[in-house]
């Protein structure tokens, strides 16, 4: 049955691939949200509803 | 009784994207150390099992497989649930949990269908078939990159909500399609065996694994789906906040050019 052990490797290894592409996604997606809200509030740029500022990280 | 209201209020705060910015702040770091632990277990349970007598080491795919599938529908349920929160109560929130989820979930039936397809070629001999599960589940996926495809397609997120949760609704249809399909039709995958009527067909020494993989996973799903929920309220504050940039811009053109 070691015929087999390339299949589980395969489906490990896919897993781990996609799902490290998933989380580095959403961790550069992140990273530029954070980003472009520092840089509008260091202009002072507030939003409407926002009457005292939360810090957003 | 009013302590069960303060609870209950607690919980309608969170629906404040402002309260549920903090309070995902405070839960995601160990929620994500949660998540990696029951996976780490998980996993050394998984390579630590005995081969099974008739699938040898590949009924190790199905510690991985299973948590996919399992998840592939319960993204798609909670999408659904909160698309009646964007029809019913019009709720912001509810969007962005929505819009949030697809891709996840996209990515866990990609990961069910790969996984499934590694598993069948050594043990039905193919890739695949057309039959009644596997084609749901592939209908599923294509649900998922359609709504993908919707909630970016608008770029008012008011707009899209409610096309994309009507899409969404309309297509739950396919959740217990997929769920009985094992009993409805003749098919090559095998009928449930954890979740069944007179208890799981599973042996122990692979119930165990395949359960804390499960719940491994799921801490994943929710992990990743409150990250992607934070991102989202971000994106939406930065828009509005460039489109009051944008009109503070438009009023004083002096000011403008001192910026500039």
């Amino acid at each position: 049955m070691m015929g087999h052990a390339g299949f589980v490797l395969a489906s490990y290894g896919a897993a781990i691939i996609v799902l490290a592409a998933l989380i580095g996604w959403i961790l550069i997606d992140q990273r530029i949200q954070r980003q472009a809200l520092q840089e509008l509030e260091s202009r002072g740029i507030r939003r409407r509803s926002e009457t005292k500022m939360d810090n957003p990280s | 009784m009013s302590d069960a209201i303060s609870k209950t209020g607690r919980w309608i705060d969170l629906a404040n994207p402002t309260r549920f910015l903090s309070f995902a702040g405070a839960v995601l770091p160990w929620l994500g150390g949660l998540t990696l632990l029951v996976l780490a277990v998980g996993f050394w349970m998984s390579i630590n099992v005995p081969d099974d007598y008739q699938q040898g080491s590949t009924v190790q795919i199905m510690f991985i497989h299973v948590p996919f599938a399992w998840l592939s529908m319960m993204c798609y349920t909670i999408m659904s649930i909160a698309a009646l929160g964007t029809l019913v109560w019009r709720h912001p929130l509810a969007d962005v949990s929505a819009k949030a989820a697809a891709p996840i979930g996209a990515v866990f039936t990609a990961l069910a269908l790969i996984t499934g397809s590694l598993w069948g070629k050594p043990m039905w001999g193919t890739w695949w078939v057309w039959d009644a599960r596997l084609t749901s589940v592939f209908v599923l996926f294509l649900m998922y990159l359609g709504i993908i495809a919707l909630t970016r397609a608008m770029d008012d997120p008011a707009k899209s909500a409610k096309t994309t949760s009507i899409l969404t609704l309309v297509g739950f249809i396919n959740i217990p399609i997929i769920k009985f399909s094992v009993d409805w039709w003749n098919t090559l995958h095998q009928p449930a065996s954890v979740l069944r009527m007179g208890g799981s067909t599973l042996d122990p020494s692979y119930l165990r694994p395949l359960l804390v993989m499960a719940i491994g996973f799921t801490l994943l799903f929710f992990t990743l789906h409150m990250m992607a929920m934070r991102n989202e309220i971000w994106r939406r504050r930065v828009v509005a906040m460039r489109r009051v940039a944008a009109r503070n811009a438009e009023r004083g053109p002096a000011k403008q050019q001192e910026v500039r």
